[in-house]
């Protein structure tokens, strides 16, 4: 009971002095219309018929979304209250290392969800969304959030600063979108590269919600889903193996 | 003696790759007693420390608390302690009452038991004013004083501080002082480090030195300073521009041993009285004016001169300039 007190309040501490900042919030809503009108400039679609290429696209603006906000987010904030020395606090708490790194990504969780809404939102005033499966929508747009979070802890703990974080968040983000086929198809994709594709996580949030959105995923859900928790367990415990290493040496 | 020790470090060692930074450690930390852990910058003090809360795993050693062998899961003994880093570690964008609530959060504490407490510290440190200020616009004193409120939060068996006066205002160190004091009447053990060694000797029951790692003495203050009451200390204000006069000085005077305290401060340690018309006309054959000659009492500051052979203006300075403290 103790510990989750402490975790409620690192989760609400988070919430309130990052994710909800005024700057964080305009990322949520400019960073979604950014990727919308990327996709419709690429797409070469006239602004006129480009609502109805509008469902096409929500799956991938909804993952963007997740991955740049999440990874962004938690690497800056990790990092930052390192770099502040707040985060030894953390530490010297008698919380459980998993449950106090669980209350530090949570909020990054919630943010990462709430930034996939965003586009929906938006979307359902210029599209017909009827049709789409929402509960498979809800659970690829958390396990993606879980996973993104993840890859931006394992991020946050393998750097000192905060540029260093963002340079590296780079390194990870930018291959992942061009090969996770929201850009080019993975089976148009070289021969070499395709393997690649399927060790992302993004590769199968994707999937699943183009599956829910317009009902074209090319894997089975339940594969995905199992990948993707698969990502999410791999990645939380490489972080924490990075922690005890680096902060508790 | 295990059972009855609050902390008890067995042949702590931690290296960091090819640098050993604490060499084979061995001390007791009786329950309510005031335990100084002094020694130069770099001797291994904040290692020590980080080893004993659970931020450093020992590289060999044991660690007891109240009995219970817990070196590798320091987790479980985290709720008995209060940890005062030596910077002021809280939150900026937080105010001092909503700093002192999410410190307490994290040791389960729920939120009425939090709230009469913190505001009741406040009040103590006379922070009360200042109560729905941000942290980041405290003054140095203040961040300290909240720094330590944060710590003592849970009301620990054991308080963890490290430099706690270090760079603040003479106000503020010493309200912290008599915070410490009330603390350990009420039966708090405390581990200090500080490079004040006029505060360790007022506040500590036992001092332990450490220099480059490895500990060289663990006592009382009185048997510390005992050991030098046999030698005769003088110590000479000096005006004018003293050159480096240690050969010279060592030359004339064989049989004693010179320490500059500070710039225009000499001390003279020999182990027989001396007459000091000889050194006086020495020094001013050289240039430099004695303004004041007067025989002291052996301190712990010369208990630290020697057993560490480190100057304690020139580290306290080094350290403040390093930005210690708050």
């Amino acid at each position: 009971m103790k510990a989750w007190i402490a975790y409620w309040n690192i989760l609400r501490k988070d919430i309130r002095t990052y994710y909800l900042k005024p700057p964080n919030l305009s990322w949520g809503i400019i960073f979604p219309l950014a990727w919308t009108l990327m996709f419709f400039i690429k797409s070469g679609t006239a602004v006129d018929h480009a609502f109805h290429d509008v469902r096409s696209l929500l799956p991938g603006v909804m993952a963007l979304s997740i991955l740049f906000g999440t990874t962004s987010l938690l690497a800056v904030t990790v990092t930052f209250e390192k770099k502040g020395r707040s985060f030894e606090r953390l530490l010297l708490a008698p919380i459980p290392l998993e449950l106090l790194m669980l209350a530090k990504t949570s909020g990054a969780v919630l943010f990462g969800v709430a930034n996939a809404f965003v586009p929906v939102v938006m979307a359902a005033f210029a599209a017909d969304l009827s049709g789409v499966v929402w509960c498979q929508v809800l659970l690829s747009v958390v396990l993606l959030a879980v996973s993104s979070t993840f890859l931006g802890l394992y991020i946050a703990v393998s750097v000192s600063e905060v540029f260093e974080a963002q340079t590296f968040s780079n390194f990870f983000r930018f291959p992942m979108v061009f090969l996770c086929g929201l850009f080019f198809p993975v089976e148009k994709l070289p021969m070499l590269l395709r393997p690649l594709s399927y060790a992302v996580p993004l590769t199968y949030g994707a999937d699943l919600l183009h599956g829910a959105v317009n009902g074209t995923a090319r894997m089975p859900a339940a594969l995905s889903f199992a990948a993707l928790a698969g990502f999410c367990a791999v990645l939380f415990v490489l972080s924490l193996g990075n922690i005890r290493k680096r902060w508790i040496g | 003696m295990s059972a009855l020790s609050a902390i008890e470090a067995r042949n702590l060692t931690k290296r960091f790759g090819d640098v050993l930074a604490v060499d084979d450690v061995s001390f007791d930390l009786r329950p309510g007693e005031v335990f100084g852990f002094l020694g130069p910058n770099g001797a291994g003090k904040t290692t020590t420390i980080n080893m004993l809360t659970g931020l450093a795993r020992p590289t060999s050693g044991t660690i007891c608390y109240f009995g219970r062998d817990l070196t590798g899961d320091v987790k479980q003994a985290q709720h008995l302690m209060g940890i005062v880093p030596d910077e002021s570690n809280l939150y900026p964008e937080l105010n001092g009452l909503e700093n002192l609530c999410f410190c307490a959060a994290l040791y389960g504490m729920r939120r009425r038991e939090r709230e009469e407490r913190a505001r009741e510290l406040l009040k103590d440190l006379g922070l009360a004013e200042a109560a729905h200020r941000r942290f980041a616009g405290y003054a140095k004193g203040m961040k300290r004083r909240l720094t330590i409120a944060a710590g003592i939060i849970h009301q620990p068996s054991v308080l963890f501080l490290d430099e706690p006066t270090t760079g603040i205002d003479v106000a503020s160190a010493r309200q912290i002082r008599q915070l410490l004091a009330a603390l350990n009447q009420a039966g708090t053990t405390v581990f200090l480090t500080t490079h004040y060694i006029e505060e360790a000797e007022r506040l500590c029951d036992r001092i332990a030195f450490i220099v480059d790692g490895q500990l060289v003495r663990v006592d009382t203050v009185a048997n510390l300073v005992r050991g030098l009451q046999d030698q005769h200390l003088v110590q000479l204000s000096l005006r004018g521009e003293p050159a480096d006069l240690s050969r010279p000085l060592h030359a004339a005077f064989p049989e004693a041993q010179f320490e500059r305290v500070s710039e225009a401060v000499l001390r003279m340690r020999t182990a027989q009285p001396v007459a000091l018309a000889p050194l006086i006309r020495f020094l001013e054959e050289h240039g430099v004016g004695v303004t004041e000659a007067r025989v002291v009492r052996p301190s712990l500051e010369d208990v630290f001169v020697r057993i560490t052979g480190i100057e304690l203006e020139r580290m306290k300075k080094e350290k403040e300039k390093a930005g210690g403290g708050a």
